[in-house]
């Protein structure tokens, strides 16, 4: 089936099987690689993509359900000079990362929470975040650092 | 995990969405979000050939107030339930239950009518919406019928819905002035209850009903009883299973549910009486 998707603002047109995930398109279609699969269940998170500006997981949905629509990853996030989004300097800043896998899952989930929620409290922001996992348990410094930028 | 091959059509309107499913028969599936079908279609427990795309038929989402009841159609997300400023006073547990549902990514995409009709026991909205007592407004190729939420859970998964019928509208009956209280109890935040309680209380009535103790969502009517007929909350808990047939599975024992259903729905009569 012939589908239409805006990635980061590009817009991509071809010929996907109705059976192809959001995040197989996005990584083997598109080429965009920092979203990552990880529990590839819908439970970890670290697919995370804004499919219309709100945050799902794109394991579980399919490349046909996204024609026609705007997906950002974390790729899209950082203005074209490279300055990074403000999420992305406070994971920095905070040392918001351990390994990094669930990194751009975590960002982009983040993000989408500020969106609904600018001001949030730590038990928010820990509750925003229910649906990312991180395996090197490093959430404090996470939380840390969506709190920070909730600030900027 | 990619799902097995399937054809993939988008309906553009509830009717289409009927005719297209009639035309392909038992094989073809309904998709509204997709969060309860495509993990199963990964994992292979489900392998419709033909998926009927219900998610762009945007005139199914809505939430209304219909006088004495607030009309909610079935493809509105669990996030639009949430938020619902109408929900939040007239039905605040059903609004409250729906942001306990998954995560905010899965609240993004799923919809109150696609978890209603998956009809799985371990669901928090078909338990929710059979203690409120809710109707459900169904459409098939000969028109609309309606059918209590009570007598819409036939078994594990399986539901009243004929094959070429779709759920279309959810009434919901206004709570203004009930107490009430949503438990659900797992051991990871993002989880299915092991168990849980949907409860309402108002003026001498009540509704109970559990989440995940039993084959289809149940209503424990022994403890609505037991209410009327003067009982105290410790002592109307202690009939929390009466109507439940629990299964065991790797997070707890028949008899470790049967515990937890008494509990839970203490705490939950307790909070709707406060």
């Amino acid at each position: 089936m012939e589908i239409s998707v805006t990635v980061n603002g590009v817009t991509h047109t071809g010929d996907v099987e109705p059976r192809t995930l959001l995040v197989q398109y996005i990584r083997e279609h598109v080429g965009l690689t920092g979203t990552n699969i990880g529990c590839d269940t819908s439970s970890c998170g670290a697919c995370s993509v804004h499919l219309n500006g709100e945050a799902v997981k794109s394991c579980t949905v399919l490349a046909v359900q996204a024609d026609g629509q705007q997906i950002t990853t974390i790729e899209g996030l950082a203005a074209d000079d490279g300055t990074l989004h403000p999420m992305q300097q406070a994971f920095m800043e905070n040392h918001g990362l351990q390994c990094g896998y669930c990194t751009p899952g975590m960002v982009m989930a983040a993000t989408s929470l500020l969106k609904e929620n600018p001001n949030p409290s730590e038990h928010d922001v820990r509750i925003g975040l229910e649906g990312n996992l991180c395996r090197c348990t490093g959430y404090h410094n996470i939380v840390q650092s969506v709190l920070a930028a909730a600030t900027k | 995990m990619i799902p097995a091959a399937f054809d993939y059509v988008r309906a553009g309107s509830a009717e289409e969405a009927i005719s297209l499913i009639g035309q392909h028969g038992d094989e073809a599936k309904f998709l509204a979000g997709g969060h309860s079908l495509l993990p199963l279609m990964k994992l292979r427990l489900a392998q419709p050939t033909v998926l009927v795309d219900i998610g762009r038929v945007t005139d199914l989402s809505y939430i209304r107030d219909a006088g004495d009841h607030v009309a909610i159609g079935a493809l509105t997300r669990h996030m639009d339930v949430e938020n619902s400023s109408l929900l939040r006073t007239d039905v605040p547990l059903l609004a409250h239950a729906a942001s306990h549902v998954g995560d905010p990514q899965v609240r993004h995409r799923g919809t109150i009518g696609g978890s209603i009709a998956h009809a799985d026991p371990a669901s928090d909205l078909p338990a929710t919406t059979l203690a409120l007592g809710a109707t459900y407004v169904v459409q098939g190729p000969n028109g609309t019928r309606e059918i209590a939420a009570g007598d819409f859970y036939q078994g594990f998964l399986t539901s009243s819905l004929a094959a070429d019928e779709m759920l279309t509208e959810i009434r919901v009956p206004k709570m203004n002035g009930a107490g009430w209280s949503f438990q659900k109890f797992n051991r990871r935040a993002q989880d299915w209850a092991i168990v849980g309680v949907a409860a309402w209380r108002r003026n001498g009535d009540s509704g109970v009903a559990l989440v995940n103790m039993g084959s289809t969502p149940v209503l424990a009517a022994s403890v609505s009883s037991a209410l009327a007929g003067g009982a105290s909350i410790e002592d109307a808990a202690q009939q929390a299973a009466a109507e439940a047939d629990p299964q065991a599975d790797l997070n707890a024992s028949v008899e470790y549910r049967t515990h937890l259903a008494k509990v839970l729905v203490k705490r939950a009569l307790s909070e709707a009486s406060s």
